[in-house]
């Protein structure tokens, strides 16, 4: 059922209490769960959980040919799969715009933080390199698909080995693996996605948060050598129709750097 | 398969007939429940040659004769007499299109409702409006609604929380008791219809929130035995927590 | 005879280790998970519901759909993401094999969606997601008769294997392997069969025994994952 009045006005009455309808504060992110290994055949994969929401993410190797302007290095190609398993609303046919555009995020957020060293994936330059395709799949969605998205994007790069090379064919050998790890640099993106309802700003909402909101910052953070002092700010995606005032967006600027300190803290692999 | 029988003493506030029940069995569909000519297949269960058989998922319940099953999963089917909660989707020329998670279309026409309707229909009820309502007539799958009578017309205020309409009938309780119990222990408001929608009212935030909790936890342990005396429970270990 | 012992050293007749486990995905009215070894299938179940575009619906029946994919990383060589004509196929057998169990009937102008995703696959694909689809069903609480069940069968050279490895499939000595998946409603009826490889008459009507048998097996296993559900009650 679409979100009623009634209940979006009460979101807005229990917010101006400093309160949720699942007895959170507007900061808090509810549990998050990391699971390594959950395809056998993935360089790479994992299963994040922020609370109900589920996803499942894996990194796959093969060899391709590099981009004209870049012949040594690497490529990465990010796909996102609003699988229509995870909820009502999603119907099976091509990816929706949803789809597309959560990819992109995750997609600039791992590219700008430089966390995938490229140049150490050249085979022979301007003939072969290793494309990295990373591929995200909502299990079940209720709420925050984007930092459950990229949060799976990055700790299944993280945990992804090279596969095997067969120099004679050139080809990668499908399903057998080294022991070596992708080369990746300490600067992993965190991204915190902060929705605004009235004039509230609250993280990681439940689907019908999310459907009650009318805009949403999404902000990607990275800190290149692994220091808090190197914080930099990658990739940001405003969305839906809402606006934002100034002091709003700083506000929010502040609390991105804040957020993913913590959500850093917070994540544990299992 | 041999069936258990015991005699469960009711609670006095429960009816005075007792009951002979069966330890509820979970059952999957196809597998037979009971087997004998004198039982009679009720509800989710079907005839076949000796035995009674699962058509459904749920519990094997067995009262007399009567052999039903108690699902606990599925969508809400409607029956006329319900009284459900709904979502205005649209407002036509003559009535207003009610959305109530149920797999048929229901629609509210102007001649149900109560008061005398001039002008545009959407000041009266607009999309994204909640309603309760009873179910009037189901026709060919579409299902016909009524807002006159006691107890139904616009919500306002308070929140929607969604429960599997098979859940219903614990939320609610032999003749009520156990809503009743978390209005009195919350404070609040509480309309559950049945189609799974709850509508809940609370003075503070926090009786809000309890009942929620309240309504969750019986959802989660529906059929087990003594469930009363754990909600109860339940409501004195959250006096105690404060 | 060339092969006499089974490359991962199984008794001929027995499954790799099954796992099945229902109410994976919190979103759906039902859902299921089915693990024949390294295969892994889940499947969630949504509706009965309303069917929109209205020409689509049946005044008679419910329309059964079913939708199988693969994850692009469940095959050690990537599977570009979006439907195939595999794919596509499988997800019409499989609502084959669904179909006749179904009260149909009962749930007129509406729609039942069936999603079966492989999150791991070494063959038997699509039999590990029509187990998982059919204890999605009747945990959806949906009027059927009963449950399905499915198994592989192979011909390996001239054995007759249950559940089929992908190392299997690729056997090439001596006749090679043949493949056959295979299904059954709980009464015995066969409402799955497809068939690649070569095979002679009766060694076909022994796979179908064996298949059958193999799938009373697996039918526990299912009735034991939906009762499981009442522990948790």
């Amino acid at each position: 059922m679409k979100i009623s009045n009634l209940t979006k006005d009460r979101i807005r009455e229990f917010l101006a209490e400093g309160k949720r309808f699942d007895g959170r504060k507007p900061l808090d992110f509810r549990k998050i769960e990391i699971e390594t290994g959950v395809s056998k055949f993935a360089e790479g994969s994992v299963r994040v959980k922020i609370g109900d929401t589920e996803v499942v993410a894996g990194v796959k190797l093969d060899v391709t040919e590099p981009y004209p302007d870049s012949e040594d290095e690497g490529t990465l190609i990010t796909t996102v799969e609003l699988l229509p398993l995870s909820s009502p609303k999603y119907e099976p046919g091509p990816p929706r715009i949803e789809a597309i555009e959560l990819a992109r995020i995750v997609d600039r957020g791992i590219r700008e933080s430089g966390l995938i060293d490229f140049s150490k994936l050249c085979i022979e330059k301007g003939e072969k390199v290793y494309g990295v395709f990373v591929d995200i799949y909502s299990i079940n969605d209720a709420g925050n698909l984007i930092d459950a998205s990229c949060l799976a994007a990055v700790s299944a790069l993280q945990i992804a080995r090279m596969p095997k090379y067969d120099a004679k064919k050139e080809k990668v050998k499908h399903g057998e693996f080294t022991s070596e790890t992708l080369p990746l640099t300490k600067a992993a993106p965190i991204t915190v996605t902060f929705y605004k309802i009235g004039n509230k700003i609250l993280v990681d909402p439940t689907e019908e948060e999310d459907e009650a909101s009318d805009g949403r910052v999404s902000i990607a953070l990275s800190k290149k050598t692994g220091k808090k002092e190197d914080i930099l700010i990658n990739a940001v995606q405003k969305g839906k129709t809402g606006t934002f005032k100034e002091e709003e967006l700083f506000k929010i600027i502040d609390l991105a750097v804040e957020k993913a300190e913590e959500l850093e803290e917070a994540i544990k692999i299992k | 398969m041999s069936v258990d029988k015991k005699t469960v003493k009711q609670k006095s506030e429960e009816t005075e007939t007792e009951k002979i029940e069966v330890k509820r069995k979970i059952t999957i569909p196809g597998e037979k429940i009971v087997s004998g000519r004198d039982f009679l297949p009720g509800e989710g269960t079907i005839r076949e040659g000796e035995d009674i058989v699962a058509r459904r998922f749920g519990l094997a319940d067995i009262s007399g004769r009567l052999v039903k099953i108690i699902p606990l999963s599925g969508t809400y089917i409607p029956r006329t007499g319900n009284i459900v909660i709904g979502r205005v989707e649209d407002v036509t020329f003559n009535g207003w299109i009610i959305d109530l998670k149920a797999p048929y279309s229901s629609f509210l026409s102007l001649s149900e409702c109560s008061r005398y309707i001039k002008g545009d229909l959407t000041e009266y009820y607009n999309i994204g409006d909640i309603l309760v309502c009873k179910v009037f007539s189901i026709r060919n799958k579409s299902i016909d609604l009524t807002i006159k009578g006691r107890g139904l017309g616009k919500l306002e205020r308070g929140q929607i929380i969604y429960i599997n309409s098979n859940k219903v009938p614990r939320v609610i309780g032999r003749e009520g008791s156990m809503i009743r119990i978390i209005k009195q222990e919350t404070g609040c408001e509480i309309t559950v219809g049945q189609n799974g929608v709850v509508w809940i009212l609370g003075n503070k935030i926090e009786d809000e929130l309890r009942a929620k909790e309240a309504i969750s936890f019986i959802v989660s342990k529906s059929y087990i035995e003594g469930l009363t005396d754990k909600v109860q429970d339940f409501f004195k270990n959250k006096k105690e927590e404060k | 005879m060339t092969y006499t012992k089974r490359l991962d050293g199984r008794k001929f007749d027995e499954t790799r280790e099954i796992e099945a486990k229902v109410g994976v995905v919190k979103n759906a009215d039902g859902s299921a998970l089915f693990r024949f070894g390294d295969t892994i299938a889940i499947a969630a179940v949504y509706g009965p519901k309303a069917l929109h575009p209205q020409h689509l619906r049946d005044p008679e029946r419910c329309v059964l759909r079913c939708n199988y994919d693969m994850l692009s990383f469940s095959v050690a060589e990537r599977k570009k993401p979006g439907p195939t004509r595999r794919s596509q196929e499988i997800s019409k057998v499989t609502e084959w094999a669904l179909s006749p169990v179904i009260d149909l009937e009962n749930y007129s102008n509406t729609v039942i969606d069936v999603h079966i995703t492989v999150l791991q696959a070494n063959a038997s694909t699509r039999c590990a997601g029509i187990n998982a689809a059919a204890m999605a069903l009747a945990n959806a609480g949906v009027s059927m008769k009963e449950l399905v069940s499915s198994v592989s069968i192979g011909k390996i050279d001239r054995k007759k294997v249950v559940d089929l490895s992908k190392e299997e499939e690729d056997y090439e000595e001596g006749e090679g392997a043949t493949d056959i998946p295979l299904g059954f409603t709980k009464s015995g009826d066969i409402c799955l069969m497809q068939l690649d490889g070569k095979i002679r008459a009766e060694e076909l009507k022994e796979v179908i025994r064996t298949g059958k048998k193999a799938c009373k097996e697996i039918y526990e296993i299912q009735k034991k994952a939906l009762e499981a559900v009442g522990e948790e009650i």
